[in-house]
């Protein structure tokens, strides 16, 4: 082999080496955060974003969030939506 | 207060994987992690039947006895939810799970193993509801939208039910009774075969 296309098979190994380097930096973090679990809110909070909120119920209230899944689980019903 | 769960009526699934589909379009569920698959039971033959199968939300659920972080909770509803932040990925749950729930996605650099992946009821995970960062680790979480999860409530024929355990019961014990069959098809009998000996299953109660 002539020492240009080594050089050229040199280059492109390089590359390629430098190119599997990169890999790393798309690498989202995953280590270990807290030691101990974090506390999750009530699903009766609602969320955030309230254009996603079903209409029906109030957020913070348990009552009313209760009532609207009951309500949402009986249109898994066919027997009640057909009545 | 509701003890969330999900039953899966085998004489109504038809295998059109729709609830896969809106769990993995609900949720952003990455390439390789399936948190709902749909499992045929005698495959091309008379007889043939289908359940869908995710997180079944135990009560006493196995991966939380064997964690070895403490990473799972279960919320009020009786959803089973872990956090991401303490979990390490080390695979104890997808071994105990019976159901084979715990997901691992191969998000890493070079495939390496992420942390466990599972369904959440759509109940989102310990994040602040709604937030960026929980939908970025668990997902959307809909209960706290006020919805159900999407995969039962997307189910075209309705065999997937989802939601309080008792109303669930309810609708599926209403079906078996006005159609006269079906009960058998789901239950012991089915998961571990008929008792050896010549010994007669239990029958179905209807009540």
């Amino acid at each position: 082999m002539s020492a240009p296309s080594l050089k050229r098979w040199a280059a492109l190994a390089a590359a390629a080496v430098a190119l599997g380097g990169l890999a790393a930096c798309g690498e989202k973090p995953q280590e270990a955060g807290t030691a101990t679990k974090k506390v999750d809110a009530k699903a009766w909070d609602g969320v955030q974003r309230s254009s996603y909120m079903a209409e029906g119920w109030k957020a913070g209230d348990r009552e009313s969030w209760e009532q609207q899944l009951k309500a949402r689980n009986q249109q898994q019903n066919e027997y009640t939506r057909a009545r | 207060m509701a003890r969330m769960k999900f039953i899966c009526d085998a004489e109504r699934c038809i295998e059109c994987n729709g609830c896969v589909t809106a769990c993995k379009a609900e949720h952003e569920v990455p390439w390789g992690v399936n948190r709902r698959r749909v499992v045929t039971l005698s495959d091309g033959q008379p007889g043939e039947r289908s359940i869908s199968v995710a997180c079944m939300h135990c009560s006493d659920a196995p991966c939380m006895a064997v964690c070895p972080v403490d990473c799972f909770y279960r919320t009020d509803e009786g959803v089973v939810l872990h956090d991401k932040d303490v979990c390490i990925g080390c695979g104890y749950c997808s071994y105990a799970c019976p159901f084979g729930a715990p997901q691992f996605p191969t998000n890493g650099t070079f495939g390496l193993r992420g942390k466990m992946d599972k369904c959440t009821f759509c109940a989102g995970g310990p994040e602040a509801n709604g937030s960026h960062e929980e939908f970025e680790k668990y997902g959307s979480n809909r209960l706290a939208e006020g919805k159900l999860p999407a995969c039962a409530e997307m189910c075209s024929t309705k065999a997937l039910l989802g939601g309080d355990g008792d109303v669930v019961a309810d609708i599926f014990r209403t079906r078996v009774l006005t159609r006269g069959k079906g009960s058998e098809v789901w239950g012991w009998g089915t998961a571990y075969g008929q008792p050896a000996g010549g010994a007669k299953p239990a029958e179905a109660t209807k009540s």
